[in-house]
């Protein structure tokens, strides 16, 4: 096994993800990182210093027991490797993913300090891969408690409740508000950073565990929380239904043709399919001049989604620098190597429609930093006299979203708060008796794996919190 | 998937569904509808719900076959089934005993006033109704609509059938005082009424149906703008006060994607898409 044992001298650089050339991936909707090869992935791995006391974990909102599934990787035993990832993780493929693995478990890693940081989201990735490929195994489930639960959502926190509820032997429905199961997965992060195939297989996998998905069904319209717990039989719920509602800028023309907010421009190519009509019955218009306003994933995906329908220019007009972008780094290189122009310190001021009220232009105005505002970034200021109008026949606006209200609105007693947000302790319990929460709808917009970690906190509540119940 | 236990035609390529749905059934009102997906490809399509019977557990739409979907549901048997129904959606109208009301319904709208007229009736109110279509031929519920009315005419855009057009109800409601009207239909039928009802002060209540995609109040796509203010159709509405609504905005949001709705009807009338989703 001496090969199997790490190198006395530590590469620095990072193994590179293989990808689609830009030039080709900005002409099509398939993934646009390939993921690593075995030989790769051992590579990757044998960069892991396996530190005594590794300092990662405390990087990963799951706690996943990082150099011990980076060991297994090492010594090729990938099936170990996966199986501890699932320990803590129900969703492996797509944390691998979408997870912003730099401001996690990556940030902390020893190696980072000297060199690149040891990349383990490509290697979660390419064990969950390994495993999909190959048929799931399935974890053992506890004894049947008796008891019920419903799950309000089929995103990243509803699906980790749902997952670790039913291993622990609870019977579990999950109901999900549209035709397809995913949430955020689904609607959201395009086909070419998420494929939709291994949402739909880690779903399944959930499924396997005996959580049972009733689609359609909007709770606070079909069934309301308090009736699902008085009437329905269900012991504990968890609401987990993000933040979906669309923000808008308040700014004159916003309700001319072509300008779309980022949710209904994102939920038609990615959870209809719009890129495939008229295959798939639901339609996207494109223009040849594109513009995303916003600085976050969301803006990214929008602008490198409007690119491959078609657009001969996408910029993305953002109010601060680049240094104040959201957005991850890696995705930012993404879409400007595919193309994308990126606009800073500038705001939409107006827009201008033509006499059918299709949008024609945008006006803006320039923007300079001033002294940073609650956030800790530095806050936009409109420059006088600098406004300029671009010539725009699509508008993305991608400005943030904020909760779904409806559940707020048809749940009494549930306390929630200015933003609309509900309010939750640290395990996810809110001011009901039985009703959890978790991810964007008690945080406000925030990451997949943010929901996860939420989800699993409130899945471990509620078992003590049903344990405990006489 | 929901099996489809009805089916009737109403009129020349209008149709009515009674689907099994049970929780549907159980908690609709009048004033919500539902999202339809017909297959696994399919397009979410909002419909106002004609009616619904917990007991059943049915519930009742009527659509007129005018796009793709819409078409291709009406080729849809008793018996066959739909992939998807969500369900009960939007707001509830606002039943009680208003005194005396004028309910304007025209196409295919008229089988959800039919619900509204019953349930006004039952909450005590004086019901005069008006049904209009195009040409007589795409009239229905007539005799129902009038079991339930105190008065009820019609009014076809030809004149093949009763009024032509909409210009007498100025008439009769310089006559009666009405408390309230309640308009559902095309949005330039809608626009009519309201501009009708407004120099006499008549509190009057329109059912938008603006373009949707999921209807729960993520997309932001059925936007409108009503007393100045953004809303959103499947959020806030669908009813809203008709005096408030800018219907010129929402006539121009309403044929945003006119040009792809006739390609993808007339690509599926030749014999559908080959393309294969590339």
């Amino acid at each position: 096994m001496a090969e199997s044992k790490p190198k006395p001298k530590v590469k620095k650089e990072v193994t590179p993800m293989p990808k689609q050339a830009p030039e080709v991936r900005r002409g099509n909707f398939n993934e646009v990182a390939l993921g690593y090869t075995e030989e790769q992935a051992k590579e990757e791995a044998n960069r892991c210093l396996q530190c005594p006391k590794p300092q990662c974990i405390q990087g990963c909102p799951v706690e996943i027991d990082i150099p011990a599934f980076i060991k297994a990787i090492r010594e090729g035993k990938f099936d170990e490797a996966i199986m501890k990832i699932k320990e803590k993780n129900s969703l492996p493929a797509i944390c691998g993913r979408v997870c912003p693995q730099e401001e996690q478990c990556q940030k902390f890693c020893v190696i980072g300090k000297v060199g690149d940081p040891v990349s383990i989201g490509r290697l979660e990735r390419f064990v969950a891969d390994w495993e999909r490929e190959r048929g799931f195994t399935m974890p053992e489930r506890a004894t049947p408690t008796g008891k019920k639960i419903v799950v309000v959502g089929a995103g990243p926190a509803g699906l980790t409740v749902a997952a670790d509820l039913a291993k622990l032997g609870y019977e579990v429905v999950i109901f999900e508000a549209l035709h397809l199961p995913g949430g955020v997965l689904v609607y959201g992060i395009p086909e070419f950073r998420l494929p939709k195939s291994i949402v739909q297989a880690e779903v399944n996998y959930i499924k396997k565990l005996g959580a049972d998905l009733r689609l359609g069904y909007l709770v606070g319209r079909t069934y309301t929380i308090p009736e699902l717990l008085k009437s329905r039989g269900f012991d504990a719920v968890f609401i987990g239904t993000g933040a979906g509602l669309p923000q808008f800028m308040g700014v004159p023309g916003e309700n001319f043709g072509g300008i779309y907010s980022a949710n209904e421009f994102l939920i038609r190519v990615n959870l209809m399919k719009a890129y495939a009509f008229p295959a798939y019955d639901t339609p996207i218009r494109i223009g040849k001049h594109v513009v995303v306003i916003g600085g976050g994933n969301v803006a990214m995906d929008s602008a490198r989604s409007a690119l491959r329908l078609g657009a001969e220019e996408v910029c993305i007009v953002y109010r601060r620098s680049r240094e104040e972008m959201p957005a991850r780094k890696e995705e930012i290189e993404n879409a400007e190597e595919e193309g994308i122009i990126c606009k800073f310190l500038a705001a939409p001021t107006r827009f201008i429609g033509d006499e059918k009220g299709w949008v024609k232009a945008m006006e803006c105005i320039c923007m300079e930093l001033g002294p940073p505002d609650e956030s800790g970034r530095r806050r936009p200021v409109p420059v006088k006299g600098s406004e300029f109008v671009m010539d725009v026949d699509t508008v993305v606006v991608a400005i943030g979203r904020t909760p779904n209200p409806i559940i707020q609105r048809t749940t009494e007693g549930l306390q929630v708060t200015k933003w609309g947000t509900i309010v939750a302790d640290e395990n996810g319990k809110t001011s009901l008796e039985g009703v959890y929460a978790g991810g964007d709808i008690v945080t406000g917009e925030a990451t997949v794996i943010s929901a996860m970690g939420a989800g699993k906190k409130a899945a471990r509540a509620i078992h003590e919190y049903l344990m405990n119940k006489k | 998937m929901y099996k489809i236990l009805t089916k009737k035609e109403l009129a020349p390529k209008i149709k009515l569904f009674e689907v099994y749905a049970p929780q549907i059934a159980e908690k609709a009102k009048p004033g919500q509808f539902i999202i339809v997906v017909i297959n696994e490809k399919g397009e979410r399509i909002p419909l106002t719900l004609a009616g619904y019977d917990a007991k059943k557990g049915a519930i009742t739409f009527v659509f007129n076959e005018v796009g793709k979907t819409t078409k291709q549901l009406g080729l849809l048997k008793e018996g066959d089934h739909v992939e998807n129904i969500t369900g009960p959606l939007g707001n509830p109208s606002e039943i009680k005993n208003f005194g005396k009301v004028l309910c304007v319904s025209g196409g295919v709208m008229i089988a959800p006033m039919l619900l509204q007229v019953q349930a006004l009736r039952e909450a005590g109110n004086n019901v005069t109704t008006v049904i209009g279509a195009r040409i007589k031929e795409l009239l229905f519920f007539e005799d129902e609509m009038k079991a339930l009315s105190q008065e009820l005419y019609v009014a076809t855009d030809d004149g093949s059938k009763g009024y032509t057009g909409l210009e007498f109800l100025k008439e009769i409601i310089a006559k009666e005082k009405f408390d309230r009207c309640v308009t559902m239909g095309p949005v330039v039928m809608m626009k009519n009424v309201c501009e009708i009802t407004k120099p006499f002060g008549i509190p009057t209540v329109v059912t938008l149906t603006p373009i949707m995609v999921d209807a729960m109040g993520m997309c932001g796509v059925c936007r409108v703008t009503v007393g100045g203010k953004m809303k959103f159709g499947c959020l806030d509405g669908p009813e809203f006060d008709g005096h408030q609504v800018d219907f010129d905005e929402l006539i121009k949001r309403q044929r945003l994607f006119l040009p792809e709705e006739r390609l993808s009807s007339l690509l599926w009338e030749l014999g559908g898409c080959r393309c294969g989703g590339k």
